[in-house]
């Protein structure tokens, strides 16, 4: 006997539909493909495709000698190069056992600065780009010229400096450029005004921002999130200060943190730290002294040129240190800096030889992207722009 | 703090290493260990910040995976480390921090470490099909296959690898310095050696 059951299912309307966002999209912020579930306009789902940058820094830096290794930190973050190299330096002379003078920890501090207020030039008015306004665009541009300047002059180059070396800086600070730094540093904060009345009080850049991508405390904690967004949720967060490295003790500032966590909280965060770094560089070019830039141990730092003419045994160093590089001990160390994005860390393990066994880079963006589907759900569309804008996402530190 | 870490791990080896501290434990604890991190009130360790891997090619257990974690209480760091072997599984900690999810998928796709219970492991950085696990050491620099744009078949094509030259690498290390003179023949050296 067959017994017949009837099965009633209920028909659900399931009206999604899938949107492929990127990978070439202006809103993307470079090479990011955003496979977005809508229902409508609400984005029920947004995950991101990464990679389409890899180019595998990592394994490239285990066939590199330490000193080879730096230029691939440039290339990470590229509009924040310098502090990169700061993370990278750092761990390699914790490894080594050595301190660098304390010229070079102020040059340090001052150029990780300058490279701070690059990076928040840049993100700021891109972010008010994706959202609608142009001018800042412009504006912020012209500033980071200048300031690109000054890396200009003590790496000669403006953006791939490879300055922030093992064993201190590469060369020293040109003549009267500690004058001219204090007095463009000066103009800045009228700058910052400026930019804050144009946007700020923006209807259209509140509109966009407020309330959109709340992440709270516990959340941003929970996501690996640092830098602004860790401290836009309110977590008085900063490494600067609470691991001190180079010369961060020996000056004061305060950590702007926000209240709610939204994209309107990033960007007032952001903006504030631009100040801060202003007031930094004050306070490291007023206590600079002249001194030594590197330390003076020919196995890990070059002779100088017009030795190099002279003597032999610097030569022999030279060419040593271009080929062979210099041999650090074995062991492995975690070393973080706070990079305008958040918490760069770079993980070194060295197996006693001229090349680092294993270097894993620990970039603040790729915690951060991963954040964007929960950050974007129950959203509309269009606050995807804005929420990208406002994480500051580079795929250069996300891809490696 | 050392010691409150000790009272929790006794069977993980503690080492005090300036600048973070060093928990050494089987792969069965690490999920345990992770979580009663996160949750003891006097540590706090609540914020994962990076999962990485090391690959010793020679070791039996070939793979050694480090958590690094932070606690902004206390304002301190702790890296814990476990051993895997190369055909084995570990515990994904997704369900104790959120952000292992892309992190684990980093790890699996650039060693091969498979994280049980992963809700979502596919690769992340390399290519759709890619095939091998670039961080592995066997795996070779140049990778086995390249890319192009076919002007005939009109889309982008898989080839493998050809160089025009082969990749050099320079073995500059010096056999006068810094590493004991083991160089055949050099009897002299063995005789300074045994006295």
């Amino acid at each position: 006997m067959i017994k017949l059951v009837k099965i009633t299912m209920n028909e659900i309307e399931v009206n999604t539909t899938t949107l492929n966002f990127g990978p070439q999209h202006p809103a993307a912020h470079g090479v990011l493909r955003l496979v977005v579930d809508l229902d409508g306009e609400v984005v029920k789902r947004a995950e991101p495709h990464i990679g389409l940058l890899h180019r595998g820094t990592e394994k490239l830096i285990e066939y590199k000698t330490y000193l080879q290794a730096v230029p691939y930190f440039d290339r990470l973050d590229y509009v924040s190069p310098m502090c990169q190299e700061h993370a990278f330096a750092l761990a390699t002379e914790h490894l080594l056992g050595i301190e660098v003078p304390q010229r070079a920890k102020f040059i340090r501090v001052i150029f990780a600065e300058i490279t701070r207020i690059l990076n928040h030039l840049l993100n700021i008015p891109a972010y008010a780009a994706d959202i609608g306004a142009i001018t800042p665009f412009l504006w912020c541009f012209e500033e980071r010229e200048k300031l690109l300047e000054f890396h200009e002059a003590v790496s000669g180059a403006r953006f791939h400096a490879a300055y922030f070396r093992p064993g201190g800086v590469h060369q020293d600070m040109p003549e009267g450029m500690e004058e001219k730094l204090y007095k463009h540093i000066n103009t800045l904060p009228e700058f910052v005004d400026d930019l804050e009345e144009l946007l700020t009080n923006n209807r259209i850049l509140r509109q966009r921002s407020v309330d959109i991508g709340v992440i709270t405390k516990n959340e941003a904690i929970k996501w690996g999130c640092t830098g602004p967004v860790l401290r836009s949720a309110g977590v008085p967060w900063d490494l600067r200060r609470s691991q001190p490295y180079d010369s961060y003790d020996k000056v004061d500032f305060e950590i702007p943190i926000g209240k709610k966590g939204d994209c309107f909280d990033r960007y007032l965060v952001r903006i504030e730290e631009i100040r801060q770094s202003i007031s930094i560089i004050k306070q490291c070019l007023d206590q600079i002294k002249p001194g030594d830039v590197s330390i003076n141990d020919n196995k890990i730092t070059p002779p100088k040129r017009n030795q190099m003419k002279k003597s032999m045994e610097s030569l022999i160093h030279h060419f040593k240190l271009f080929t062979e590089g210099y041999r650090v001990p074995k062991g492995e160390t975690y070393t973080a800096v706070e990079a305008p994005k958040g918490e760069f860390g770079v993980f070194l393990v060295s197996d006693g030889s001229s090349k680092p066994y294993r270097c894993k880079i620990r970039a603040p963006g790729f915690a951060h992207l991963q954040t964007l589907d929960h950050l974007s759900k129950g959203h509309l569309m269009a606050d995807i722009a804005a929420i990208l804008g406002s994480l500051d996402i580079v795929f250069g530190e996300i891809d490696r | 703090m050392i010691k409150e870490l000790k009272s929790l791990f006794s069977e993980g080896k503690i080492t005090d290493k300036k600048k973070y501290f060093e928990i050494i434990i089987n792969k069965e604890n690490i999920f345990q260990t992770i979580k009663n991190l996160k949750e003891n009130q006097n540590l706090f360790f609540n914020q994962l910040i990076d999962i990485t891997a090391v690959d010793y090619p020679s070791n039996s257990l070939r793979f050694e995976i480090i958590y690094i974690l932070l606690s902004m209480v206390l304002n301190k760091r702790v890296i814990v480390k476990t051993f895997l072997g190369e055909s084995e599984g570990i515990e994904s900690i997704t369900t104790i921090h959120n952000s292992a999810n892309w992190y684990e998928r980093e790890c699996y796709d650039l060693f091969g470490i498979k994280f049980l219970n992963h809700p979502d492991l596919r690769r992340i950085m390399t290519d759709y099909n890619f095939e091998g696990h670039p961080l592995r050491k066997d795996f070779p620099l140049t990778g086995h296959t390249e890319v192009r744009y076919d002007d005939l078949e009109k889309k982008v094509i898989y080839e493998p690898v050809r160089l025009t030259q082969e990749y050099r690498n320079f073995d500059y290390m010096s056999p006068w310095e810094g590493i004991p003179n083991s160089l055949a023949g050099d009897d002299k050296a063995s005789e300074d050696n045994d006295e």
